[in-house]
């Protein structure tokens, strides 16, 4: 059977659900909002990027709160992998003559467009940090945060899918997501950071993301090769690889029946 | 009948949790719009039989054939034409019953018009028409479940699996379902096969399968079943069961036991028996019940334990 009605149902149904539900919504963009304003304005009188032009760190910082809100999205969509294993909800699916293919893009597409759709809404702030953009900026960076939502989103469905609480998977967020999202250049630089953490942010595939979304912003690829951003090509190929890879994770980890399809 | 003409066709299967043997070399026939029930205590194996032939575990050994098709070499044939019911709820409770529906139509392949009538025509089948667009968080326990049977029938399956359908109903609510599944049985011909765990439930199938410890020990009707045991079973209340047990023996010359609590006799003329235990004890009991045997009963023959024993 084609795959493209479970797979537009499935991921209709995130939205949905997601909008349905007030505080995930809430959640899932006001963290990241916190952050910026808290880390922005308290860190921009210590904190001086190099070649900073004027807004400082506050703007240094927003593609970082752009990557950081893809990433809460997420994991916030995928979490429910596991309360859709405990409700039953997903028993059903299971049994359904749908390949699993099937369940993991309805997810991950669905999660996907969430995660664009809050970091567009929060992209609109941009002006307030001296980052102006036209309408060409805009598509550029919705069109490079897809990959990356894809891939962060990929991730969280091969975690999820084989824990069987919500309480493992916000550890994994802790000890693993979140260090990946701070170590990635989304926070502080990687030039000029001590080496051990320079290497770990340069094999951190999140890296590039980070790196695609602040080329998108600016759409001034000299500049930014300048201050130690990895080109154009190797953010964008090593975050098509990201995606690629993390999605393959996903679709082998739902090949496998796992003790928790029969709760 | 054979495995090919049969709904339900189940031969030598086995399967284990590691250790833990939980079927060993079940076999039966279900016949076409047949309600079968799979009767035993948790822990009996029929929910791994369930979980079997609703194709979220394969057969370790043995096979399973429903309608024909293997459940392990042709999944997908199977799942075409099975409706699944869990015993735990399945509806998204942010979603209302009719969006429920249409999300499950999407997954077998239902769209547009014609998926909007059906959903419409089965949420009025199980009474919900009115409901439709309330979000299920909102239904009772009942209401859902009869969602839940609207969404299991959505694609026409010709085969009906439910595992434990009326955890969660009231008597009037679990005699509804049961006139349900018996009128998509004569009227469309669907298959029913349900688990359970009580007996009353069990007593509405036309053929029950009993299991114990993963093994089939019993098939055939209920009135069969009940009528191997004959005669009349007696049950009697008493604050010193276990001495009436003893004396019933060596005054009466009756077999007695000790269930529950209680005092039970099978035997011939259970009336006449009543009259000659209230003689020889007046005094010493509650209260003296006389009746036909019950499936109970006829567990308790078959395997010697009670049915709720060793239950974990």
């Amino acid at each position: 059977m084609s795959l493209v009605l479970p797979v537009y149902s499935l991921a209709r149904r995130e939205l949905v659900r997601f909008l349905r539900q007030r505080n995930r919504v809430v959640g899932a963009f006001l963290t990241p909002v916190i952050f910026w304003l808290l880390f922005g304005f308290g860190l921009s009188g210590s904190f001086r990027p190099e070649g900073d032009t004027g807004a400082g760190y506050m703007e240094f910082f927003f593609p970082g709160v752009l990557v950081m809100i893809l990433l809460f999205t997420a994991i916030f969509s995928t979490i429910s992998i596991i309360e859709d294993r405990k409700e039953g909800f997903l028993q059903s699916v299971l049994v359904a003559p749908v390949s699993r293919s099937a369940i993991v893009l309805g997810k991950v597409f669905g999660g996907t467009a969430l995660a664009v759709g809050q970091a567009a809404v929060f992209l609109m702030l941009a002006p307030t940090v001296g980052i102006h953009l036209n309408p060409l900026n805009v598509l550029a960076i919705l069109g490079a945060m897809l990959p990356v939502a894809f891939a962060l989103t990929a991730l969280g469905f091969a975690l999820a899918w084989v824990m069987d609480s919500t309480q493992g998977y916000h550890a994994i967020m802790n000890v693993f997501l979140f260090p990946m999202w701070l170590l990635s250049g989304a926070f502080f630089p990687a030039k000029g950071a001590p080496v051990v953490l320079e290497w770990v942010i340069k094999l951190n595939p999140l890296t590039y993301g980070v790196a695609l979304t602040r080329h998108a912003l600016y759409l001034d690829p000299e500049a930014l090769r300048e201050k130690g951003v990895p080109s154009v090509a190797c953010a964008l190929g090593a975050t098509l690889v990201f995606a690629a890879v993390t999605f393959l994770w996903a679709h082998k980890a739902a090949a496998k029946r796992t003790k928790g399809d029969l709760q | 009948m054979s495995a090919a003409e049969a709904a339900v066709a189940i031969e030598g299967l086995s399967h284990r949790y590691g250790e833990r043997e939980a079927l060993k070399g079940v076999g039966f026939t279900v016949a076409p719009g047949e309600v079968f029930g799979l009767l035993g205590p948790n822990g009996s194996g029929k929910t791994t039989l369930f979980r079997i032939l609703s194709t979220l575990i394969r057969p370790q050994s043995g096979s399973a054939k429903i309608l024909g098709f293997d459940v392990a070499a042709q999944t997908a044939e199977v799942r075409r034409r099975i409706g699944v019911v869990f015993q735990a709820p399945s509806l998204d409770k942010k979603l209302t019953a009719a969006e429920n529906l249409r999300h499950q139509g999407h997954l077998y392949g239902l769209r547009g018009a014609e998926l909007e009538q059906r959903i419409g025509e089965m949420l009025a089948r199980v009474g919900m028409a009115e409901r439709k667009d309330e979000l299920t968080e909102k239904l009772s326990g009942g209401q859902r479940r009869r969602v839940e049977l609207a969404k299991g029938l959505l694609h026409r399956p010709q085969v009906l699996l439910l595992d434990e359908p009326s955890t969660g109903l009231d008597p009037g609510a679990r005699r509804d379902l049961m006139r349900y599944l018996r009128e998509l049985s004569t009227k469309d011909g669907v298959t029913t096969l349900l688990t359970t765990h009580l007996m009353e439930e069990a007593e509405d199938c036309a053929r029950l399968a009993v299991f114990r410890e993963g093994q089939r020990i019993a098939l055939d009707s209920p009135a069969a079943l009940k009528a191997q045991i004959g005669g009349d079973v007696v049950s009697i209340e008493s604050d010193e069961a276990e001495a009436l047990r003893s004396e019933t023996k060596t005054k009466l010359g009756v077999e007695a036991a000790v269930l529950e609590g209680k005092l039970r006799v099978e035997c011939e003329g259970g009336a006449a028996f009543v009259e000659r235990f209230a003689q020889a004890f007046a005094g010493r009991f509650k209260t003296i019940q006389l009746g036909k045997p019950t499936l109970a009963d006829v567990f308790l023959r078959i395997t010697g334990h009670r049915f709720w024993e060793g239950e974990g």
